[in-house]
């Protein structure tokens, strides 16, 4: 077979500690193909995708083992031999263009100083020519005003097109794509994956696109690896990989990500994979795995083929965990009343007179969860704050039960603003850092007049409840994981049992395993305590699993609203449509 | 339903980082500092208690080098034949206690200010930053010779100048660390519960600008000890006959010329040394919440 | 182009709002004035003047009129060019210290120029080399003389190098006033010195964290994941990036000099604008102090206006949004 590149052995250590992030790492990409790395944050694909340009982040080591390409030993170059392979041999499309492009460039000079770099093109006309061919080949406007731009003048689609540009600028032989569309909208993010595909495949250039996202990498790559803890625990055909998974973990990973095709809901695993210097001796996955064996503890399994053309490091392949099996079990809203738990009327919201939410009308009833499903500067995270209360520039009505709300939660009564909670998108921002756990749980209570014990003894139980311990109220939120703060954040919101629960993209900053728990526990919570729920995302697929009715927006306009089955399967608005033909999903995988 | 993955469950508790000051203290060169800070407070505040002579005893003529090595004579006598050695265990006091006095007001001041202007934004941080840059526009000794060059030169007078003209370094700093711990979500979630501003303010924006404050704090210190005693080495003390380091550096000059300098070099060595330790220990802690926030920023 | 318009409109702004510093500053000085206890005819005559030369004087010296007046008589005076006279020295105020005024602004220019290259290249150097011996012994040393109160510095520099251990600089200066200070370079050795001491460290401090940070920074990872040779990568990447905060401190630190030469000055009796204004307070000589204030106020302003818009024009992020 014709390779590419070769990584072998790789093993990647801590400087200093020698502990390991990465060890035994072995993979090859054909030319042409496109090799999809997957893991979760921690897992080390990112400092694996850096080790194939040679390079290693600052207090980390590439202590042993090799990458090849064509025939350069990436990781014994010398330095001058290895700044001549990097950006022409090997590329690098980074996670975040508007970090990695320099702000005080224009983008012109940081396109052709890569052509400079490698005497690509031989004279300066020629090497201008390039530019505006490789422009034109990432979809980009190459006339001299756009080349003129800086960065900040680019929109985030745009600058990871300039990425790509800078990328293939020199016809590399290998390129490595670091989760460049996280992000990006999912019709820019379709756009963008389009784009990488057909470059690769027409250039023969061998790609190895490290990313979280399942459902990206079924419908972008040829091949998939698996990476746990540092280690690839399973490799294979993309398609074979996706429809039998040979290893647990990789299961749990697919049923955790969320689907709009599918009936069965998301389901989770909690825990967390082992960090560099805590691994243990056998399997690291063992602890979490329901499969797992004495065997598995006592040594690791090492890498073999299981079937013809899938390597995995598993003594119980293919075996299916129980808990990935979970069917759905979708509620219907409790009896509906008269008055609706939340009801939005006509409400339009602007920042300094720049109008972003239009004339929108939702309700909510007790039981019920409505998504607000918008892409980014759809206005849904506005409108979600004007109903909690923490944007204040709106108009229309806004309806707790019977009651009119006032525009600030300052100026709503104590008992409304304890009515109505909110969950924060990112949970490490949302936990004050320098308060006790239980004390900031125990905040809505003691505003509502609750007594220490009280409160106490309220807090104990409601972090029970997110299946936490009362143990936890005496710790600090830097000593949880994300998951356990965010279930933290959803015990502070309902230890005051409020009626209205707005929860504002309370996964996005979470891993695929975390979100599917996260979102187990919503779903469980709303049901026993017959919550109204609003719950807002970007994300269609996750709605799929939690939702009863959609609401979808866009440029801050309400576009389409219905029953979550309808509006996923029968779509009324263009919009909507075209949203749901641009977001990847597994199951897509078998169209294909 | 949901398997509990609890630290029980793990068997792995995690530690929680200790806090900003036992981070510093595992530096030396915050120990050291501390120990310099702490023998030059012990000369300050009791070396009046071992002084050999009265504060303003003349024991001989001036700038007289001593010919004995007597820990009480062997640095001879200063102007108007005060015994050097005894001006100095009394000289420090004044300095130091102006210098703290200074430093707390301004804290208190300019945190206050930097707080509110950092929560509020809009207008009255406007106002508030403005108002911080006219008083910036008048470098502090400046401003202390105005009130100087009106008023005399008093000790409360000083203390208020030099407090007040740092009160603006203070909220700026405050005001910077600030805005960012405002803009995240824990503040949102307390306003939406309807926590009080005085709350917000003083429970959840207070605690996490700690260790940017701590490190100010300890640099302004630093700044107003130099700059008391510099305004003592210019000549203005609210006692001119009293014992104090910086003036007793400008007093001696005149012996320099000759063969007695322990009248300068005996402050000169005190002051480096106590600007140096308070110096040492900001370094410490401004290293320790670089640590502590490099920590977070990697969870 | 619309580009240099933006540009200059916000020059026209900065400029407004430094103008208006300055009045509130000239109207707290003014104010502050007036607060005085006692009446500066008084003063200057002696307690034992008669009531009638008092009242001549004070008429000859506008005290009779209201504090509006008086203000505006004054601002305008400032404005104009023409401060009035020194009540101590009884001659225009720019007769008396013009040419110390040029003494100092020489001083000041000698620092600069001595600490800003110093520092940017300590700071850049130690950047580069970080956590090494040389990074490590320059950053405990710069520590230690940032925290030293500048006469300290200076005191330090006249035992060491003039009265205790070598004896080859002059401890004072021997200027004349009107000679111009150029005429004895070897005496502004150490004035100079200590003025560079007390500014390097936090230029350079700054300097080097500004240029750390850029180094970590993705851009520069991108530009040696690109093949960039590492001049380049210094150079083209790297430092446009982190001049904005270095502009700053630069501003900051020639604002510091301005008041740094008062002690300075009077520690090595050079004839200077400090020396003035620390005689002008023993006696009171309110017209003077005024006068100097506003001019280091304008200093102030000034230094860090032309830092914001050094700042903006490297910034292009900057520089475009407010076309």
């Amino acid at each position: 077979m014709d390779v590419a590149v070769t990584i072998s052995n790789l093993r990647i250590e801590v400087a200093g500690s020698g502990a390991d992030i990465v060890d035994d790492v072995n993979l090859t990409i054909a030319p042409g193909e496109v090799l999809g790395l997957v893991g979760e944050s921690g897992s080390g694909k990112t400092t694996v995708g850096l080790a194939v340009l040679g390079h290693a982040r600052r207090g980390v080591k590439l202590a042993g083992g090799a990458v090849t390409i064509g025939d350069a030993a990436m990781l014994e170059l010398g330095d001058v031999a290895l700044r001549h392979a990097r950006g022409r041999l090997v590329t690098y499309v980074p996670q975040d263009p508007s970090t990695a492009l320099n702000p005080a460039l224009r983008i012109n000079k940081q396109l052709i100083e890569v052509l400079e770099f490698h005497d690509f093109g031989g004279s300066d006309e020629a090497r201008q020519e390039r530019v505006v061919e490789v422009m034109s080949e990432v979809l980009l406007p190459s006339t001299p005003t756009f080349l003129r731009r800086y960065p900040h003048q680019l929109s985030g689609g745009q600058q990871q097109r300039v990425g790509l540009a800078m990328a293939f600028a020199c016809r590399p032989a290998v390129i490595v794509l670091d989760e460049p569309t996280t992000g990006l909208d999912v019709s820019t993010q379709a756009h963008v994956l389009t784009t990488i595909r057909e470059l690769c495949h027409a250039h023969k250039v061998a790609a190895l696109y490290v990313t979280h996202d399942l459902a990206v990498v079924a419908n972008l790559a040829d091949y998939v690896a698996v990476m746990y803890a540092g280690r690839i625990i399973e490799q294979g055909p993309a398609q074979e990989l996706f429809l039998n998974p040979c290893h647990p973990y990789t299961r749990h990973l697919i049923a955790a990500a969320p689907d709009m095709s599918t009936d069965s809901e998301m389901v989770g695993l909690t825990g967390r994979a082992p960090a560099p210097g805590r691994r243990p001796v056998g399997c690291s996955f063992a602890k979490r795995c329901e499969l797992a064996t004495d065997e598995c503890r006592a040594e690791f399994p090492a890498e073999r083929e299981v079937a013809p053309g899938r390597l995995a490091r598993c003594i119980r392949p293919f075996e299916v965990p129980e808990r990935t099996q979970h069917v759905a079990v979708h509620s219907s809203p409790i009896a509906a009343s008269a008055t609706h738990a939340l009801m939005v009327r006509d409400v339009s919201a602007s920042y300094t007179r720049h109008q972003v939410v239009h004339n929108v009308d939702l309700h909510v009833d007790r039981g019920e969860c409505v998504a607000l499903v918008g892409e980014s500067g759809s206005g849904k995270t506005t409108l979600s704050r004007s109903i909690g209360g923490l944007h204040h520039e709106w108009t229309g009505e806004i309806l707790l039960g019977s009651e009119r709300l006032a525009h600030s939660a300052r100026d709503r009564t104590t008992a409304q603003r304890l009515r109505i909670q909110y969950v924060f998108q990112n949970p490490y921002s949302s936990l004050q850092p320098r308060r006790m756990i239980g004390d900031s749980v125990a905040r809505p209570l003691i505003i509502g007049g609750a007594s220490k014990t009280e409160a106490a003894r309220k807090v104990g139980e409601m972090l029970e409840r997110v299946a936490l311990t009362a143990g936890y109220a005496n710790r600090f939120p830097d000593q949880l994981s994300g998951g356990e703060r965010q279930r933290v954040a959803i015990a502070r919101a309902l230890v005051s049992r409020p009626e209205v629960l707005v929860c504002d993209e309370v996964t996005s900053a979470l891993d695929v395993l975390v979100q599917a728990s996260i979102v187990e526990l919503l779903g469980e919570l709303r049901r026993d305590l017959g919550l109204a729920m609003l719950f807002v995302t970007h994300n269609l697929p996750l709605v799929a699993s939690i939702a009863d009715q959609i609401a979808v927006l866009a440029d801050g306009k309400l576009v389409e609203s219905g029953p979550t089955e309808r509006v996923l399967r029968y779509p009324e608005a263009e919009y909507t449509k075209r949203l749901i033909a641009d977001t990847p999903q597994i199951s897509e995988l078998t169209e294909r | 339903m949901i398997t509990i993955d609890t630290p029980a469950a793990t068997g792995v508790e995690p530690r929680r980082p200790p806090g900003l000051m036992r981070v510093a203290l595992r530096m030396w060169r915050t120990r050291i500092g501390l120990a310099i800070v702490a023998l030059l407070c012990a000369i300050a505040l009791f070396g009046r208690f071992f002084a050999p002579y009265g504060e303003r005893e003349a024991v001989g003529l001036p700038f007289k080098v001593s010919g004995t090595t007597r820990l009480d004579s062997m640095f001879g006598s200063a102007k108007v034949g005060h015994d050097v050695w005894t001006r100095f265990l009394y000289g420090g006091k004044p300095i130091l206690i102006a210098a703290v006095l200074a430093t707390l007001l301004a804290l208190v001041l300019g945190t206050t200010i930097g707080l509110i202007a950092a929560y509020n934004r809009g207008k009255l941080d406007d106002v508030l930053m403005r108002a911080m840059d006219v008083i910036l526009a008048l470098p502090q000794i400046i401003a202390a010779l105005i009130v100087i060059s009106m008023f005399g030169a008093s000790n409360l007078l000083i203390i208020l100048t030099v407090g007040i003209s740092t009160v603006p370094r203070i909220a700026r700093v405050v005001r910077g660390a600030a805005v960012s711990v405002v803009e995240r979500d824990f503040v949102a979630a307390a306003e939406s519960i309807g926590e009080s501003r005085l709350h917000i303010l003083r429970s959840e924006l207070l605690p996490n600008i700690a260790a940017p404050l701590l490190v100010e704090a300890n640099l302004r210190l630093t700044f107003s000890i130099g700059l008391i005693a510099g305004i003592a080495f210019l000549g203005f003390t609210a006692d001119p006959g009293a014992a104090n380091w910086g003036l007793m550096i400008n007093e001696n000059r005149a012996g320099l010329n000759g063969a007695q300098h322990w009248g300068v070099t005996l402050p000169v060595i005190a002051i480096a040394l106590l600007t140096i330790g308070t110096g040492l220990v900001g370094d410490g802690l401004s290293r320790a919440a670089a640590g502590i926030d490099r920590a977070k920023g990697d969870a | 182009m619309s580009n240099n318009w933006g540009v200059l409109r916000f020059i026209a702004r900065r400029l407004a709002l430094g103008l208006l510093t300055l009045l509130v500053v000239s109207l707290v000085v003014f104010a502050a004035t007036q607060l005085l206890p006692s009446d500066p005819a008084t003063a200057i005559l002696g307690r034992n003047a008669t009531e009638n030369s008092v009242n001549a004087l004070r008429t000859q010296l506008g005290l009779d009129r209201s504090a509006f007046s008086q203000y505006t008589h004054w601002l305008n005076g400032i404005v104009t060019g023409d401060p009035g006279d020194s009540f101590n020295a009884r001659i225009p105020i720019l007769d008396y210290i013009g040419d110390r005024v040029v003494n100092s602004l020489f001083l000041l220019v000698l620092a600069s120029v001595v600490s800003i290259p110093l520092s940017l290249w300590l700071g850049g150097y130690t950047a580069r080399k970080r956590d090494t011996v040389f990074d490590n012994v320059t950053s405990n040393t710069m520590l230690a003389l940032a925290s030293l109160p500048e006469f300290v510095v200076g005191i330090i520099l006249v035992l060491v190098f003039s009265l205790r251990i070598w004896h080859v600089m002059p401890a004072v200066s021997t200027i004349d006033i009107g000679e111009g200070p150029w005429s004895d370079m070897r005496g502004m050795v150490l004035p100079t010195a200590t003025l560079v001491i007390g500014a390097v460290p936090y230029i350079s401090r700054v300097v080097r964290a500004s240029m750390i940070e850029v180094l970590e920074s993705d851009y520069v990872e991108m530009a040696r994941l690109k093949g960039a040779p590492e001049k380049v990568v210094l150079w083209r990447h790297a430092l446009p990036n982190s001049l904005g905060p270095v502009f700053q401190v630069i501003a900051l630190n020639i604002a510091y000099f301005a008041a740094g030469v008062i002690v300075v000055e009077s520690l090595f009796n050079y004839p200077g604008i400090g020396g003035a204004l620390r005689d002008s307070v023993r006696v009171r000589d309110i017209p003077v102090i005024q006068f100097l204030v506003m001019v280091l106020a304008a200093v102030y302003v000034i230094t860090n206006l032309a830092a914001d818009v050094a700042t903006v024009l490297v910034t292009p992020r900057l520089r475009t949004r407010i076309q």
